[in-house]
């Protein structure tokens, strides 16, 4: 009779490479600016592993990415992305404009269809026509133009009050009057940081520090940022587009 | 390995950066040897892999979602192809977009719908407007609609059990006149007068059959497509928001307009040539039905 230790049982494995890394992203576009912001809390399950790790980058002085999802691909992403970023500048002695920066991330995205990078993409920035951008992405590539969109963890409860604040949706103009198609400048940014605060209290993978990036339109003042404190410039150049980043901190329980 | 992973792996190459990918060819660079690379997970079933991954009918709990839910119609009549889509993108129950262009202009003579995979229907149909221009420069002459649709059906054919998830119709005006061509990533590729896809599809052919006639004049063509997609959206809850509209004639496609479908419910579509005036919904359900105040009996 043989023993039960040698009888093989049916084992089951699976390759996992793919975890969720929680936090949220955000983008939103004006007449001649965008603002892309971005918490910096980075957990696993109910953990948190860094209460410092970026999701958002910039990329040129005209665009700015925020990454969200699993983490090491997000960073992985990116990474390619300034590297074929540079290959361009070297080329061609020029940024690579914000809609052709939006299509190579498509085919980036795509290339990794059959085993895809697990990152929701939010690209902002200034489209060549002066005017402020932003594109959202699914995983595997497919891309839209849009005037302002949140993603990851606290998705569903940051869009909807996007929804209401930005797009007006089911609120009724005052009698003769119309809402606006693009907010000021100083509106966008109580906007984004309200959203954080907010989804701070009501998300557990939300919070500890909040970025946020402001691109300018070419020849755009600074108006509408005298008031921020700790404003960082980074941009190259001063005669081009502008980008600015700007720290505050969330709550961290 | 699967045989089939074998053939899309690039894994024999240095990198997965190909040469074509400096310089100008950005975008599609890695489209320049004619070949595609695609990266494969290194794992005996691949195609499992993916589906463990992305396949949220199986499991909702998978982790990356892909966009799915629509209804989509085309139609030829003697004026043209009607075609006509909702705007709505759901992962699980969440309404992830109301606002996506689910009709893909391949170029001026070409329209794609989408249903399925965004990215799919999206990269493949910006990659068949890339084949149909050299095709152009190739012949001097415009590609038809038949082989524009076969291209399409015999690329997706070859990623058959990879687990692209496409449903879409390609639409145009050729030498032989308006064409419709329904192509799926199963393979299937169909010639017709009239398709719809997508959950919501079995609602919009319910209008669309009920009024359909060939000598439709243009403005009830239009009039029918907005009015499927209302009913689809207003019965399918994996579609709506709003329904975008186009119309192909023999000089190309022309984009009618786009219609809130929640305002079409309550008011109609506004004044638009075609429309009958009032809501699709609200009145014909409402009318006389509802109880009014005796403004004396108050006073």
């Amino acid at each position: 009779m043989p023993s039960m230790e040698h009888v093989a049982h049916p084992q089951q494995r699976a390759f996992n490479p793919y975890t969720e890394n929680g936090g949220t992203i955000l983008a939103i576009a004006g007449a001649d600016f965008t603002v892309i912001a971005g918490d910096t809390r980075q957990s696993e399950g109910y953990s948190i592993q860094t209460r410092y790790a970026p999701k958002v980058f910039r990329l040129t002085d005209r665009a700015v990415l925020a990454v969200n999802g699993f983490a090491a691909d997000g960073n992985m992403f990116v990474k390619k992305v300034k590297q074929r970023l540079e290959w361009y500048r070297h080329a061609h002695a020029k940024d690579m404009p914000l809609r052709a920066i939006a299509r190579l991330i498509q085919t980036m995205l795509y290339a990794q269809r059959f085993f895809p990078y697990y990152v929701y993409n939010i690209l902002g920035g200034i489209e060549d026509d002066g005017t402020g951008a932003v594109y959202s992405f699914d995983p595997v590539g497919s891309y839209e133009r849009e005037a302002c969109r949140a993603a990851g963890a606290a998705q569903s409860l940051v869009q909807p009050f996007l929804d209401n604040q930005i797009y007006f949706k089911n609120q009724q103009a005052a009698p003769g009057q119309t809402h606006p198609s693009h907010l000021p400048l100083p509106d966008v940014l109580s906007i984004v940081i309200d959203s954080f605060t907010s989804a701070t209290e009501r998300h557990i993978e939300v919070g500890d520090g909040l970025e946020m990036y402001i691109v300018l339109a070419k020849g755009r003042n600074t108006q509408g940022m005298e008031s921020l404190h700790g404003v960082q410039e980074l941009s190259s150049k001063l005669d081009g587009e502008r980008v600015f980043v700007v720290r505050r901190e969330l709550k961290k329980d | 390995m699967n045989s089939f992973a074998t053939r899309f792996d690039s894994h024999h190459h240095d990198d997965d950066q190909s040469d074509a990918a400096w310089g100008s060819q950005a975008g599609f660079g890695n489209l320049g040897d004619g070949s595609h690379a695609f990266n494969v997970p290194a794992v005996p079933d691949p195609t499992a892999f993916l589906r463990l991954h992305t396949d949220d009918h199986a499991d909702p709990n998978c982790r990356i979602k892909i966009q799915h839910g629509t209804t989509t119609l085309a139609f030829r009549f003697q004026g043209g192809v009607i075609v006509a889509v909702d705007s709505r993108a759901t992962a699980g129950s969440y309404v992830a977009s109301g606002t996506v262009k689910k009709v893909i202009e391949i170029n001026p003579y070409l329209l794609g719908t989408m249903a399925g995979g965004a990215a799919d229907c999206q990269y493949w149909e910006t990659y068949l407007g890339i084949q149909c221009r050299l095709h152009e420069l190739r012949n001097r002459e415009r590609i038809s609609v038949a082989a524009a649709s076969k291209y399409l059906s015999n690329l997706v054919y070859s990623y058959k059990g990879m687990g692209l998830s496409m449903g879409t119709m390609i639409c145009g005006w050729d030498k032989t006149g308006p064409a419709v061509f329904y192509v799926d990533s199963d393979g299937t590729r169909l010639k017709g007068d009239m398709f719809s896809v997508g959950s919501g599809s079995t609602f919009a052919y319910g209008v669309l059959d009920q009024g359909y006639r060939w000598d439709l004049t243009d403005e009830e063509a239009q009039e029918l497509g907005r009015r499927s997609i209302y009913a689809a959206g207003h019965r399918d809850a994996f579609s709506g928001n709003t329904c975008n509209l186009y119309h192909v004639k023999e000089d190309g496609w022309k984009f009618i307009g786009n219609y809130d479908i929640s305002k079409m419910h309550y008011e109609g579509p506004g004044d638009v040539p075609g429309a009958p005036g009032g809501g699709y919904g609200y009145d014909v359900r409402t009318k006389g039905r509802f109880s009014v105040l005796e403004t004396e009996v108050v006073a």
